[in-house]
Formats: structure tokens, sequence, C-alpha cells
């Protein structure tokens, strides 16, 4: 598989690292590039079950790496359809693909409004760059 | 990262080999090159270096040497040390509570040298000479020294193709000294990690010689640098306990199970009196070692329950890379901390089961 990049341009992302890629009504979701990098080595991810709601205010999950917990935000709020099964044993597809196999959850949007609000590539490279300073 | 963290002599060669670094007790260190998992599997099954030169150094010497080293520490240096031996032991407060926990080298009868925690060191060169009443001379060598440990079944091999020293005679918790790569430097049989290796400490100036010709050796069998994130993951796998995480001012060495290390037949050292009330009366609790039952993993100051008790907090907890499943110590009430105990880590907002296990976690070959 080839390597991924930084920060794809097909992506929305919210301050707080976590990625949206729409399609349609349905938001798929993930961390960055950069928040798997500060993490490393994911050991374990807890995720809600779909039909679970969620809302912008509310983590929806956390995932554990050896050095710390990572609370994770919904760059938008509404149902979740699915969750990525493969995570539970392969935990690592965070770390290894952040952007492709290593996705979180399907959301179906209450509000895609609340999509404009996420930053743009451009926008979010701007931040982790702060950060990394 | 902010101006005022302290560097180790080897920054730029951590730089260099895209190390992830970290603020650790106001030092700039590396917390992993190639990812904490394989760094720890490393030393495991072959190889890890280290730059430990954060830790702090203190020669203590003359006549008075040996009587304030007796006075400061809950272990024997005058029974258990001879030229080139090696003791582990805490240093008390007059409650009983742990000031830090320290490594003492013997050089001569009248020479000592007290390996401290980096994020001690001021503290404790202030607390030495503050009982210093037998006229011993006190340095602080930490700015001076370079620390660099090999860890690992292959560290002896690695090591004794850069020295003529004869390695092998070397036994656990003794140090000699000799030139290492052309270095001279002091080789202690030590560690953190539970596995076969070494310590070597050398003047900071040589530093980058030391390091570079260990690493190169390492790098032909695959030993890997390896940061302060498998350190972590190695020393609690073994129920080494961290200064500041399951050892400080207000926890003794009988509640953290280091009853090996109080040398009560010796007629005084501070604490001492504290110590003797506590072991009388019995310890009120323990540092008990336990796993997680689910994969959750806990995490420093987290709740622990027991039937809906609160019966105490975590103080270190981790994913362990050798077993594979989360493990943590907590202080417990003696009651709750039978093997096999379920108790219960409160993990955001929520109870996750988990057992109190036999330590150490991890036995090494």
């Amino acid at each position: 598989m080839p390597e991924e990049p930084k920060f794809p341009e097909d992506l929305k992302y919210r301050e707080t690292h976590e990625w949206a890629r729409r399609e349609g009504g349905i938001v798929t979701v993930g961390i960055s590039n950069y928040a798997q990098e500060e993490l490393q080595d994911v050991v374990y991810v807890e995720l809600p079950e779909a039909g679970a709601a969620v809302a912008l205010e509310q983590e929806f999950g956390v995932i554990e790496s050896v050095k710390a917990a990572f609370n994770l935000w919904p760059p938008v709020s509404g149902e979740v359809i699915e969750v990525n099964a493969e995570l539970e044993d392969a935990p690592e597809l965070i770390n290894e693909h952040p952007y492709s196999l290593g996705w979180l959850i399907k959301i179906r949007m209450n509000n895609p409004d609340e999509l404009d609000t996420l930053l743009s590539p451009d926008e979010y490279r701007t931040l982790v760059e702060g950060e990394r300073d | 990262m902010q101006e005022s963290l302290k560097r180790t002599p080897l920054y730029d060669i951590h730089k260099k080999l895209g190390a992830k670094l970290i603020e650790f007790g106001g030092w700039e260190m590396p917390v992993q090159y190639s990812g904490i998992i394989d760094e720890h599997l490393a030393v495991r099954s072959n190889l890890g270096i280290f730059d430990l030169s954060h830790m702090g150094e203190i020669e203590i010497r003359g006549a008075g040497a040996l009587p304030l080293i007796q006075k400061l520490i809950t272990n024997d240096a005058e029974h258990k040390l001879v030229d080139g031996r090696i003791l582990y032991s805490p240093m008390c407060n007059e409650t009983g509570g742990i000031v830090d926990d320290v490594v003492v080298y013997r050089f001569q009868a009248d020479r000592y040298m007290l390996v401290v925690n980096a994020t001690n060191i001021g503290m404790d060169f202030d607390w030495i000479c503050g009982h210093n009443d037998t006229g011993a001379e006190i340095a602080n060598r930490s700015d001076e020294t370079v620390l660099i440990a090999l860890q690992g079944r292959n560290a002896p091999t690695v090591l004794q193709n850069l020295t003529n020293t004869e390695i092998s005679a070397l036994k656990y918790f003794w140090f000699t000294e000799g030139k290492v790569a052309g270095v001279p430097t002091v080789i202690s049989r030590t560690g953190y990690t539970g596995e076969a290796g070494f310590e070597l400490y050398a003047n900071a100036d040589c530093g980058t010689d030391l390091w570079n010709a260990i690493y190169e050796a390492a790098a032909t069998i695959s030993g890997k640098p390896v940061g302060l994130g498998a350190r972590d993951t190695l020393r609690l796998e073994m129920k080494y306990c961290l200064y500041g995480n399951d050892i400080n001012e207000t926890t003794t060495p009988l509640e953290a199970g280091l009853n090996w290390t109080i040398a009560f037949d010796k007629k005084d050292f501070i604490g001492r009196d504290a110590l003797i009330k506590q072991r009388t009366q019995g310890i009120k609790r323990r540092l008990a070692g336990f796993q997680m039952l689910n994969r959750s993993v806990a995490r420093p100051h987290y709740a622990v329950y027991n039937k809906n008790q609160h019966v105490g907090a975590v103080t270190s907890g981790l994913p362990s890379p050798s077993l594979k499943c989360n493990i943590g110590l907590a202080y417990l009430p003696v009651e709750h901390s039978k093997i096999n105990t379920k108790i219960e880590i409160d993990i955001r907002g929520k109870r996750h089961p988990a057992k109190v296990v036999r330590t150490p976690f991890y036995q090494p070959d």
C-alpha cells in the first residue's frame, strides 16, 4: 500500500485532530497522521456501538496507546451507523493507515452545515505546525 | 520546547536519530526512537542502549563519607559494601517517607558515588549537605558525567568487543573501572530492565565518542536505541519503583515492599524510629501489582475500588508489551492486596475489572 499523504486534500479536520470524509449524508471519521504520530503504539480503541448518537460537545471514544489516552471528539453530530470492527484485533491499523484502514466510525450527519465549521487541510496543517514548535 | 530545559551531551545525536523528545523532570529527553513497543521488545530479546545522562551523580569522600552515608540511607553501606560493590537503598526523612531512592557505589573505603534520580538532584544535594556533620567532601558530578546503559541478553558480548576488561567476571551489582572504546569509564553491572546489562559512566566530554562506538557495535546485531517510554514499560514489568510515581515522601519502604533495603540492625539512620514503629504496628497499605481484566489501561492517579469502597489510587499503569496485557501498581489496604483479589479501576467514570497479581509481572529468562 502506498504511503498515505500527511494532510489529505479531500478531508476536513477538527482542531482535536479527527478527520472527516463526506460521502453523501455519511461522514467517515478517523484521527490524523499527526495525532497517530504523537500517540504511537495504539493498543486499544474504545468506540460506541452502531446506533449510538454522537454530539459535538461529547467525546465519542478513546484511543489508548502505550504512552497515553487520547479522547475522541466527533467532527459532526449524528448517528453512528458503522464501527470499524477490524480495530478490535488490529488497533495498530490506526498507526499504519490513519486515513484508510484505520478509520474509526461512520456517522449519518444531522446537519451538513457542521462540516463548514471544520478546518481545511491547509488550516489544519498550520495548526499542527504551530503545535510542533 | 522551553529554552530552560536541560539537555544531555548526547542531545544532538538523539535529534539525528529521529528521537521524539519530551520534557521529563526539567530535561529534554528522548521518549522513543523506533517506537516504545519495538524498543521494549529489542531489550527483552536482544539489546537496547539508553542515554541516562540526566541521572545525578553525587560524590562523597573523606573519613566522614561512610558515617554520612550510613545516616542517610536505610540500607547498610558499612557491612554490605566493599570496593567495587553497589548497593540500592531508599533515603528516608524522619517520618520514614522516601526522599529518593539511590544507588551507592563504593570506590574506596573513603570514596563513594551516589546515583540519584534526575528530578531530585538539587534537592538530594541540599539534603545530603544539610546532614553532613562528619565533614565529608560532597561534590555534584552530574553535569560532567554521561551515563549510557546497554541492556539485553546480547549486552555482554557487545560490550566485551569494546573493552579489554574481562566483563564476564563482573557480577550483578558490582562495578569496575576500565576503558570502553578507548574512553575511561565506570563499568557497572546494573540496570532498570530486568535483563542482563551494564551502565557506563564517563566524562561528559567523551560522551559522544562512547555513544557512537556502542551504537555502531549494537547496530551490527540490530540492537536499538531506547527512550524513556520503553524504560518505563521495562521497569514496570519488573515492579521496579519509579520515584515520583510509586514512591515519594509520603510512602515508606515498608509500604513499597522494599523491606530488604532496610537495615534495622544499623544503630542509627534517618527515619529509623518511624520505620521501626511502622514495622511493629504493621503496615496498613502495600504497593500491589494488578492486571486489568479487560483491555482498558489504568493510568497514574486513577481511583481503585473494591466492592464500591474507594481503596486506593494507581501509581503506575501501562500496557505491558511483553505480557500483552495492561498492568499497574497501586497502594491498597493490606486486606485488599492479596493475590487474586478482584478490584476495579475507575477509568473515565466507568469501573473496569482488575485483579491483584504476583510481582514481578514479568520473569526474564
